[in-house]
């Protein structure tokens, strides 16, 4: 993208507004949507789902539970009852299926927060930021898997943001809204991505659950890529697309095989060449019929 | 740019050993900060375990810091009790964040038979095997301020006693004579831990301003025997007799003519003794001649 282009114009140019915030809107629908379910119950006294993203009953059927929080109170010592076990194989399973980190796209409330912290980064230019390692969060992960085991309790949920907002919003959010804004504002000066890309291990936990998932962004018109770094830009995990879209000479498949892809589908979106899509793992194949030369040296781009 | 896991760790060794430095540094420095953040989260979680004298947890839960263990925030027990009573803890609480309690002077349990806040609990943390919620012990109510309490003034104001769930058992009322007035009987609510469930009825329902009677977390209102003591009135029911043997008889000096029985009290007449000639004023009886 050069300085003076607002990044997923191209796209917008060439596929009209709507379809450039397709996945955007969708995801968008969604985050609210589940929010809004959990929202009616107590706001409205229609109880579809009770509970929240720690464990959730929904039509007095269907319960899930969050593996994440399961694993931490195992490891203080108590073994749950059978009903937040069945709540959790649910959960895993359908991570398995659609991506670990579909979750923080898809389901996630911080998610909104630190979106509008990148967005607000990409429209005032705000460069600043301490850059440290990715691989952080494991290394939380491993802090409060660590923590339970020690103290007894589950000591992570006395501080995560995630469970934090959720909850906050149903049930009384209190001074959580600090915590939330301490994320915000760490995302929009300290650090890009800070939060949910380098910190959290709540997605580093579905991350691994999704390590092998079904569910996949393809590069699959990579041919046609312009080198124009929208999908880079928008990217919150961009350290994900380069084997992908770059890989085709290294003999790697177009599909987005790393763990970290929040499958959230902005990279569709902002593609004016209409590179990716979403597709299952397994079909790790280039269409050959993309059309080719189309690709530019870098910046160099008409 | 994105670092890979140690493994390729020999190539950086034949790379450079600049690049080693910095990779051993970068995860020192990693290592680093998330173990500072680890210890403060720990020390708070620590701090946290002890639940503060006004918070009740729900019926059945484990002991704390299990409960803290076991309870994963959900709110499932919130929802389903149909009085509206427990809330979750906000981050401002002074008790683990997102775990259920409530505060029996707002809003006391209602012991409910079927006891729904337990059957909604995904994890146990609320003890599915608590099926009578008279057995329930949320907390145990102490009578904590004696100088307020208008029973221990003398009135009969009695309505801790009266909204008792388990009225009765978990409070009765103990007669005692009023030495203020010499003529009255005290009615002096009386807490037995064996029967209280810590429902918070009687500090709820408490005319004071501040409630004299309170519902406190079990381990903060009981005290506890030292492991070896007995109390002989239940060891002698238990052996149905005495066990020491034979009983001792008890020795009374009394003056000539009186007798003691334990119950009854003082008999019988004493008798003037005739005074001893020559005995000294000031003397006890039992001294003089020679017969000590």
């Amino acid at each position: 993208m050069s300085a003076d282009k607002k990044m997923g114009a191209d796209a917008v140019m060439a596929k009209g507004w709507l379809a450039a915030h397709r996945w955007l809107l969708l995801r968008r629908a969604t985050q609210l949507g589940i929010l809004a379910l959990f929202l009616l119950g107590p706001l409205a006294g229609i109880w579809f789902v009770k509970g929240n993203l720690a464990y959730s009953l929904t039509l007095d059927f269907l319960p899930l539970a969050d593996p994440y929080v399961l694993l931490q109170s195992l490891l203080t010592g108590h073994v749950p009852e059978k009903l937040a076990f069945t709540g959790g194989a649910i959960v895993i399973g359908f991570y398995i299926l659609a991506g670990g980190r579909s979750y923080c796209s898809w389901v996630c409330p911080v998610n909104m927060v630190t979106d509008f912290a990148a967005w607000l980064r990409r429209r005032f230019g705000i460069k600043s930021g301490a850059r440290f390692s990715r691989q952080t969060r494991y290394w939380m992960l491993a802090m409060t898997l660590v923590l339970a085991g020690a103290t007894g309790t589950i000591a992570w949920e006395m501080l995560n943001p995630v469970s934090m907002l959720h909850r906050g919003l149903i049930f009384g959010l209190g001074t959580a809204w600090a915590i939330i804004l301490a994320v915000f504002l760490f995302d929009l000066f300290i650090s890009p991505d800070g939060w949910c890309g380098h910190l959290c291990p709540v997605g580093a936990f579905y991350s691994l659950m999704g390590k092998t998932s079904l569910l996949r962004v393809n590069a699959a018109r990579r041919a046609a890529c312009n080198d124009c770094m929208d999908c880079f830009v928008v990217c919150p995990e961009a350290q994900v697309i380069i084997p992908a879209l770059k890989g085709a000479a290294k003999g790697l498949g177009p599909v987005i095989t790393a763990a970290n892809c929040t499958n959230c589908g902005r990279c569709i979106d902002v593609c004016s060449k209409e590179v990716f899509r979403f597709g299952f793992r397994f079909i790790n194949k280039a269409d050959n019929n993309a059309p080719q030369g189309e690709t530019t040296a870098l910046g160099n781009r008409p | 740019m994105r670092r890979k896991t140690p493994f390729p760790l020999t190539n950086i060794m034949a790379a450079n050993t600049n690049s080693r430095r910095q990779f051993l540094l970068d995860m020192a420095k990693t290592a680093c900060g998330v173990g500072m953040l680890g210890l403060g989260l720990g020390l708070y979680a620590r701090q946290a375990r002890a639940l503060p004298p006004t918070a009740i947890r729900p019926p059945g839960a484990l002991p704390e810091p299990d409960f803290q263990g076991a309870c994963i925030r959900c709110g499932m027990c919130v929802r389903d009790c149909p009085y509206h009573i427990l809330e979750l803890a906000k981050p401002e609480d002074d008790l683990a964040t997102g775990t259920p309690y409530f505060v029996a002077r707002k809003i006391p349990c209602e012991m409910c038979e079927d006891i729904p806040c337990v059957k909604a609990c995904p994890t146990g943390a609320l003890d599915h095997q608590l099926s009578d919620i008279n057995k329930a012990k949320m907390g145990l109510a102490a009578l904590v301020d004696q100088e307020t309490c208008l029973n221990f003034l003398g009135l009969r104001c009695d309505v801790c006693y009266r909204v008792c769930p388990v009225i009765d058992k978990a409070i009765t009322l103990e007669r005692v004579h009023n030495f203020r007035t010499g003529k009255h009987t005290m009615f002096l609510p009386t807490v037995h831990s064996e029967h209280c469930t810590g429902c918070g009825k009687c500090e709820k329902s408490c005319v004071l301003e501040v409630a004299a009677i309170k519902v406190f977390p079990v381990q903060l209102a009981k005290g506890e025997l030292g492991k070896h003591y007995r109390l002989g009135w239940e060891e002698k029911k238990k052996a149905g007799e005495s066990l020491v043997a034979p009983e001792i008889e008890h020795q009374y000096t009394l003056p000539e003519g009186l007798k003691y029985e334990q119950g009854p009290g003082l008999s019988g007449e004493a008798v003037a003794p005739p005074a001893a000639p020559g005995a000294q004023p000031g003397i006890p009886q039992a001294l003089h001649g020679d017969k000590l």
